[in-house]
């Protein structure tokens, strides 16, 4: 992922769940030319209202700017930057593989390191699993690329605040 | 529960009786077959709102934003699908920016045809997305009472704005079930009002400190209705006020604490306390860019106090030393019980000279100047006229030599700039204050773009009067390519002006013309004493006038030109 323009931000709003929504807050971002590097939206507890993860880059300044006006939109409950807060952040990822006999083994091997599910093998491809923090996922992904990564699929971060806090 | 309340209502007429509850008094519009159960409800069903039938949409929007300005309270815009919404699109960005509060009804394609590019279908739910305030697309019938009781809160609390509900006709001509009295469900909205009382003692603190302060009233402060509270707080301080375009009656212009409007062309006097204050307080005004020229030298050695009911504002163009979100009124309110009188006297006479040295000024003899009619205007109708202006170099100049006294007296586009706007916005002020003069001030320009209306003015016999500062040029931008592009015209010579005085008799209107200094007052005079409906006064003015002082766009304040520079201007780098 991008670090060009600053780091990532993981940010988290508690939305209504309504047509739309996804919509105006992604005109926040782009009006300001901010890049949405990752996004994930699921029903939160109470089904009334969606949960978003952003991941976004981009500097301190412009992002609380963003944040600010994210959070008036009617239909977003709260906004916050959750990238400086004790959460667990975590992501899915799938990556296929060419890899054929002779190099099935080491592939596994990587795989098994990382705790990753092999999800699918063929004669001559494979897709793994992986989830856990993007660090990790990012290590996986670079020791995969010595054989042909052929496709890759990333949720992008979902987070969540530790303890007593609230997301 | 009476009858009323219960399954005898389809959409529209739900919709009608919705907004009548909220206390609607006018809707502006133009019919079409999308909105057709929406308009035929208007007619069957018993209510007392007042529909006044426009000629083009944009001149409808911008008549409820007029209305909505000069009265405090929302009117709606009513019209059909596909063109019909989207010729609002600029009456809705112009109430966004300035933040006016609009209901905005949409008649929409029935709701099986949307996304097929049905007869006039158009998103206008997406499109408007960026320039609402809030917006809806109704699916449901049975949801209409709840959705305008919800639009008209968002529309009118807080930062008020445009707010869009989009009916497709079957929602609308669907029978209603339920009450047409129902709880709002906007969880995710909230306005706190008052301002946090210990941001408020340190302020005063901050306050008791400053030796050269200035206050900022902006438009916030009228939308609060805090006029009284800030000419308090002024006066208590012996701080002089200068206020925005905007802002404009939120503190009295002729008081002798006043400054007058600052920024892009305001006065010198009001410029130079900003370049040399200690501490400025911005009473709901958002420091715009044609306020803050370049912000990183504006008051940069300056204490900032930064009042603003919208939270998103905080640092958005100055970063303040405090911020205080919250009402206005109620701010200004608790504030005045912590602060006392400071020693402003040399700072205060300094400003003086400032206002003898460098006074607004212009020339009688000779061609016929803009800010003499101007002026004249003001004198004629002692400063108490509801005055309305079109976007240029008389709106610059209005605002310059109409010293507005009052709030919800003046009625002007500024962060959107839309020409086009002054003369409807005069006819919904009208509408909404028909006991007050009303003057709309445009310059020939932008009286073409909705000159339309004047069928509607005449309909209904208002007696406001349209003021044509007529240059046929953009006077504006042919001021801009004299300073800044050598001289070289391009798109600005307004070759084909009708006889706007004809024009204004073929609908019936009086017209009137202005031709030299000598006519001002006689004319304007015959003019302000017909009442028997609208008239326009064409007055010729001279071609190539430029407006000063000017601070070039996005320069700092010490760049200011107070008059007629003899030397080549560079280009402004910032802004527009």
């Amino acid at each position: 992922m991008s670090t060009e323009n600053g780091s990532i931000h993981t940010l988290s709003a508690l939305v209504a769940n309504k047509p739309g929504v996804l919509a105006r807050i992604a005109q926040v971002f782009a009006r300001r030319g901010f890049n949405i590097e990752s996004l994930v939206v699921s029903p939160a507890a109470d089904g009334a209202y969606s949960r978003m993860t952003i991941g976004t880059t981009g500097t301190q300044g412009g992002l609380g700017q963003i944040i600010a006006q994210v959070n008036k939109l009617v239909d977003v409950l709260h906004c916050y930057d959750h990238t400086f807060d004790n959460a667990v952040v975590r992501e899915l990822a799938l990556v296929k593989v060419a890899v054929g006999a002779d190099e099935r083994t080491e592939a596994l091997q990587i795989a098994q390191h990382f705790g990753c599910r092999t999800e699918d093998l063929t004669e001559d491809s494979m897709i793994v699993m992986a989830t856990g923090a993007t660090e990790k996922i990012d290590a996986l992904v670079s020791m995969l690329r010595k054989f042909s990564v052929v496709e890759m699929v990333r949720t992008g971060k979902v987070v969540m605040i530790r303890g007593e806090g609230s997301t | 529960m009476s009858s009323m309340d219960q399954n005898v209502f389809d959409g529209g007429q739900a919709l009608v009786k919705a907004l009548e509850n909220e206390g609607i008094e006018y809707l502006f519009g133009l019919s079409g077959g999308a909105a057709l159960p929406i308009f035929d409800a208007l007619v069957s069903t018993d209510n007392k709102m007042k529909f006044v039938l426009v000629r083009h949409e944009q001149g409808g929007s911008h008549m409820a934003d007029g209305y909505a300005r000069a009265t405090g309270k929302p009117a709606v815009v009513l019209v059909t699908s596909g063109p019909g919404a989207t010729n609002t699109l600029t009456g809705i960005m112009t109430a966004q920016m300035d933040s006016v509060p609009m209901l905005v009804v949409t008649g929409q394609q029935v709701t099986g045809m949307l996304g097929k590019d049905a007869f006039q279908e158009a998103d206008i739910y997406g499109i408007t997305m960026p320039i609402v305030k809030h917006s809806y697309l109704v699916k449901d019938t049975d949801s209409i009472p709840r959705i305008v009781r919800e639009a008209y809160h968002i529309a009118t609390t807080g930062r008020p704005g445009p707010v869009l509900i989009d009916v497709p006709k079957d929602v609308s001509q669907a029978p209603m079930r339920g009450s047409l009295r129902q709880e709002m469900d906007i969880p995710g909205y909230d306005v706190p009002e008052e301002g946090d009382r210990d941001t408020i003692i340190k302020v005063a603190e901050a306050l008791s400190a400053a030796q050269r302060p200035v206050i900022l009233a902006g438009h916030g402060a009228l939308i609060a209705k805090a006029s009284d509270s800030v000419r308090r707080l002024a006066e208590r301080l012996q701080a002089p006020v200068t206020t925005t375009l905007l802002g404009k009656g939120a503190f009295p212009e002729t008081h002798p604490l006043a400054l007058g409007m600052l920024g892009m062309h305001g006065t010198a006097y009001a410029n130079k306390a900003i370049l040399e204050c200690d501490l400025i307080m911005s009473i709901g005004s958002r420091f715009d860019d044609r306020i803050v020229g370049q912000p990183d030298k504006f008051c940069s050695n300056a204490t900032v106090i930064h009042v603003d009911i919208d939270p998103g504002e905080r640092g958005k163009m100055i970063e303040p030393d405090y911020f205080i979100q919250g009402d206005a009124r109620l701010v200004v309110e608790e504030l005045i019980k912590h602060v006392t009188r400071l020693d402003t006297e040399a700072w205060l006479s300094r400003l003086d000279r400032y206002k003898v040295k460098f006074p607004l000024k212009y020339r009688k003899q000779g061609g016929l100047k803009m800010q003499h009619v101007i002026d004249e205007v003001y004198r004629l109708t002692e400063g108490k006229a509801i005055v309305s202006t079109d976007v240029g170099q008389h709106q610059m100049w209005a605002a310059q030599f109409y010293k507005t006294d009052y709030p919800e007296n003046w009625l002007s586009s500024g962060g959107a700039g839309s020409m086009g706007y002054g003369f409807p916005a005069a006819i919904g002020a009208q509408f909404g204050r028909p006991d007050d003069p009303v003057v709309a001030i445009v310059g020939d320009g932008g009286f073409q773009m909705t000159l339309c209306e004047l069928a509607t003015a005449c309909i209904h016999k208002l007696p406001l009067k349209v003021i044509v500062l007529n240059n046929h040029y953009l006077g504006m931008v042919r001021q801009w390519q004299e300073l800044f592009y050598d001289e070289r015209e391009s798109g600005v010579d307004l070759e084909g002006n009708p006889d706007f005085a004809k024009l204004a008799e073929s609908y019936g209107a009086k017209g009137f013309n202005i031709r030299r200094p000598g006519d001002v007052r006689r004319v304007l005079t015959a003019a302000l004493e017909y009442n028997d409906g609208p008239c326009v006064i064409n007055a010729e003015v001279e071609k190539a006038d430029n407006v000063f002082p000017m601070v070039p766009a996005g320069n700092p304040y010490e760049d200011m030109i107070i008059e007629a520079p003899t030397v080549k201007l560079a280009k402004p780098a910032g802004s527009t």
